[in-house]
């Protein structure tokens, strides 16, 4: 390999991004954008839902039980329904996410320890927080009345005779930027996988300036290798950028070695950038390199790779194929290295996958680009 | 129709044509999306993986780890026989949850005293951290309910022959309106329709005009007797075909194959996929008037969707977002699509309901449409 041709493609794709600097800024600020997207405006928690009521009784007992939900913030009376039949169209217009119908002798048929029952009503549309309104309706429920019936047992007896004692580990307020930081830099480097070394082949093939390449001495190693070099560089500035700033304004730590962090970041990189490469290399249009780099690479690693959904409730079929897309394994690898302080002992199964996937990636680039016309 | 915007319409089809790869993608793009989101997304938390450390091994506690691993939520991943060795599995990811059970557990039981338990969660991912940690409190709960009523001085009718308080539960009857079951799918679906529509609709188009930009042939065209409107609309009706044509495939293969049920009117949705499109199609015109390359438009167009994308509402709600930024997803068009498709597949809302948006729609679709063409009449004429 040569490193006069090697560096004069390099010198060829800098000039061709430093000519489009639009390009090099989307590329350096959209991670900021999306860092602070979501480490300001997402957020996890489902909080404050809204509630409609219906209170026939409108006892000490119905309002204290109100006054628990709401005492909490989990929940907020936005609604006071006239009817119990009034309830469906108030979710219907979204005016409310869920409804407690309490029944009208609720507080007197308590204190006579006869059955009594409430409704609750969830607006099942948004599935998100319909299962978590549910279950905490449910759960605080049975709370309030567990601790209704704790007043009346005589002293000294206790009602749960189980008590766990629960510890959080790694990242202890549920901070849910310590969780999505980590997932982001995953994100934002398979991104610029998509928009720029997807285009990074195919844009000379559409041009035809490729004929140029193949008549040259350039070898495809030489080629690929070249090409990647600039975005290498453009990479490792968003990585900086991302740790920086998770850093600085969110506090996200980095436990785990430092070393080990750099040389995982790497192999990934080359994944990343080789996957785009990959797909740079077999298509023939820009437009097409685009969606496919779409589908295959950042929409996979947005929703499949664990990033915000759990990989564990997947169908089993899908998580044993996901196994084969690099995110998959640098997911796991950087939140184990920045929140769990985790070293090599514990992550060179992944990291050998990671490694493989890598090479297999740009390896698979360099075989495919054929030099003929 | 004026037959040169016919005859332009048809070149663009031909050229579509010619690219079958093009056109595969374009359909097939939504329904992989369709089945992504159909069998890989789901946002209910199962199979939760367990490390347990049962020092007491008496019937008690193997009663408990079990009426955990029944539950269906958790899988107990791994046994250790001292709590200082659950710290492994956790740190590797093999296990997201600890429980350590001591070995006075039956014992304190047997004696009515309380008996404590270590719960450890892994708080890496808070989401499944917060449902393992409610799972487990109810299931604790439970255990601690069934033993009560079976030991003879717990609660139940024979306390109440001793003149302590009946455990009388308070029957909660919950009620799910519009997704019963809660999949997971027939909230997503809706959503992909928006993605299809909103990003790669707009990026295609951009695409598509700069492409000729690039090529050298819009200025072939410019010189020609076309006038700007009618190229304007020759390269973005196209694309409003396909999408429209998208979002039939998508509805039908939603219904046919993933069962989701469309409670309200079709016709309605397409109606107002209509009203979407003038905005993305807009949006694809106005990107196209700022991009010199191909590259440069794609590059930009991600730019514009992916925030709007994370602020229209279709994975994250508007309402836990800061006001300042609340105020901000009222200009994106995305944000009134997403409530109306949701709308109208989930809750049979008409129009009567989703006129709000329908109407902030064709007022933005509008606006962006008129302001994008005279940018685009300004630059060609």
């Amino acid at each position: 390999m040569s490193a006069g041709r090697l560096w004069a493609v390099a010198a060829k794709e800098i000039h061709y991004i430093l000519r489009d600097p639009r390009s090099l800024a989307v590329a350096l600020l959209l991670p900021l954008v999306l860092l602070i997207l979501y480490g300001y405006a997402i957020n996890f928690d489902v909080k404050q839902i809204r509630l409609a009521l219906y209170d026939p009784d409108r006892t000490a007992a119905s309002r204290d039980l109100v006054e628990a939900l709401t005492r909490t913030g989990y929940f907020r009376v936005v609604h006071v329904l006239a009817r119990p039949g009034e309830a469906e169209r108030v979710l219907q217009r979204r005016s409310a996410q869920a409804a407690l119908i309490l029944p009208a002798r609720f507080e007197s048929d308590l204190a006579a320890g006869r059955p009594t029952a409430v409704q609750t009503l969830v607006d099942g549309g948004d599935s998100l927080t319909a299962s978590i309104a549910l279950s905490y309706l449910d759960a605080m429920i049975q709370d309030w009345q567990a601790r209704r019936l704790q007043q009346t047992l005589p002293r000294g007896r206790a009602l749960a005779p189980i008590e766990p004692q629960v510890r959080i580990w790694y990242n202890e307020d549920l901070s849910s930027t310590n969780f999505i930081i980590p997932g982001l830099l995953v994100v934002i480097l398979m991104m610029l996988a998509a928009l720029l070394t997807s285009q990074t082949i195919v844009r000379e093939r559409e041009q035809g300036t490729i004929e140029g390449l193949v008549v040259s001495p350039v070898t495809a190693g030489e080629l690929m290798a070249g090409k990647l070099i600039p975005y290498v560089v453009i990479a490792w500035a968003d990585v900086a950028l991302i740790t920086g700033a998770g850093r600085l304004l969110f506090h996200v730590p980095l436990r785990g070695a430092p070393a080990l962090f750099l040389g995982l970041t790497f192999v990934y990189l080359l994944a990343a950038l080789g996957a785009g490469l990959l797909i740079s290399v077999v298509t023939q249009s820009q437009q097409v390199a685009y969606l496919i780099a779409l589908i295959a690479t950042l929409l996979p690693t947005m929703l499949l790779t664990g990033f915000v959904f759990p990989l564990t409730s997947m169908p089993r079929v899908l998580q044993v194929v996901v196994q084969l897309h690099p995110a998959t394994h640098f997911m796991v690898i950087v939140r184990a290295l920045m929140l769990k302080g985790a070293g090599w002992s514990v992550l060179w199964p992944r990291a050998l996958a990671l490694t493989a996937i890598s090479a297999a990636l740009v390896g698979g680039s360099i075989a495919r680009f054929r030099k003929t016309l | 129709m004026s037959p040169r915007l016919g005859h332009l319409i048809r070149k663009e089809l031909l050229q579509l044509r010619r690219d079958r790869r093009m056109l595969f993608a374009l359909i097939f793009a939504p329904i992989f999306q369709l089945f992504i989101f159909g069998y890989a997304v789901t946002l209910d938390i199962k199979h939760i993986r367990m490390v347990v450390c049962d020092l007491a091994r008496t019937a008690d506690s193997r009663e408990l780890v079990n009426s955990f691993a029944r539950s269906g939520y958790f899988d107990l991943a791994a046994w250790v026989d001292s709590p200082s060795q659950m710290g492994r599995p956790i740190e590797s990811g093999r296990a997201l949850i600890g429980l350590y059970v001591p070995h006075d557990f039956s014992k304190r039981l047997a004696r009515d005293e309380t008996a404590q338990i270590q719960v450890i969660l892994d708080g890496t991912d808070m989401n499944s951290a917060g449902v393992a940690g409610g799972y487990t409190a109810a299931l604790i709960a439970q255990y601690s309910g069934r033993r009560q009523s079976a030991s003879p001085t717990g609660g139940g009718p024979a306390a109440a022959g001793m003149g302590m308080p009946v455990l009388q539960g308070i029957e909660n009857r919950p009620r799910i309106l519009y997704n019963p079951e809660l999949r997971s799918v027939n909230y997503m679906v809706p959503g992909v329709i928006c993605m299809i529509l909103g990003t790669v609709m707009t990026a295609m188009t951009a695409m598509a005009i700069v492409r000729e930009r690039e090529a050298g042939t819009l200025e072939q065209l410019i010189v020609t007797p076309i006038r700007p409107w009618e190229l304007m609309l020759g390269k973005t009706l196209p694309f409003a075909a396909i999408g429209l044509l998208d979002v039939v495939v998508i509805i039908i293969v939603a219904r046919a194959w993933f069962q989701v049920p469309m409670a309200g009117s079709g016709p309605l949705l397409l109606v107002l996929a209509i009203a979407f499109l003038l905005t993305t199609l807009g949006l694809g015109l106005f990107i196209s008037t700022v991009s010199r390359t191909q590259q440069q438009a794609m590059l930009t167009a991600f730019f514009v969707l992916m925030p709007s994308v994370i602020l229209s509402g279709f994975m994250f709600p508007i309402e836990n977002m800061p006001r300042a930024v609340q105020w901000i997803t009222y200009a994106i068009p995305l944000r009134y699509f997403v409530e109306i498709v949701r709308g109208i597949f989930l809750r049979g809302a008409g129009i009567s309901v989703l006129w709000p948006q329908a109407a902030a729609l064709v007022g933005l679709g509008g606006t962006i449409f008129a302001l994008s063409a005279l940018r685009f009449q300004k630059r060609l004429g």
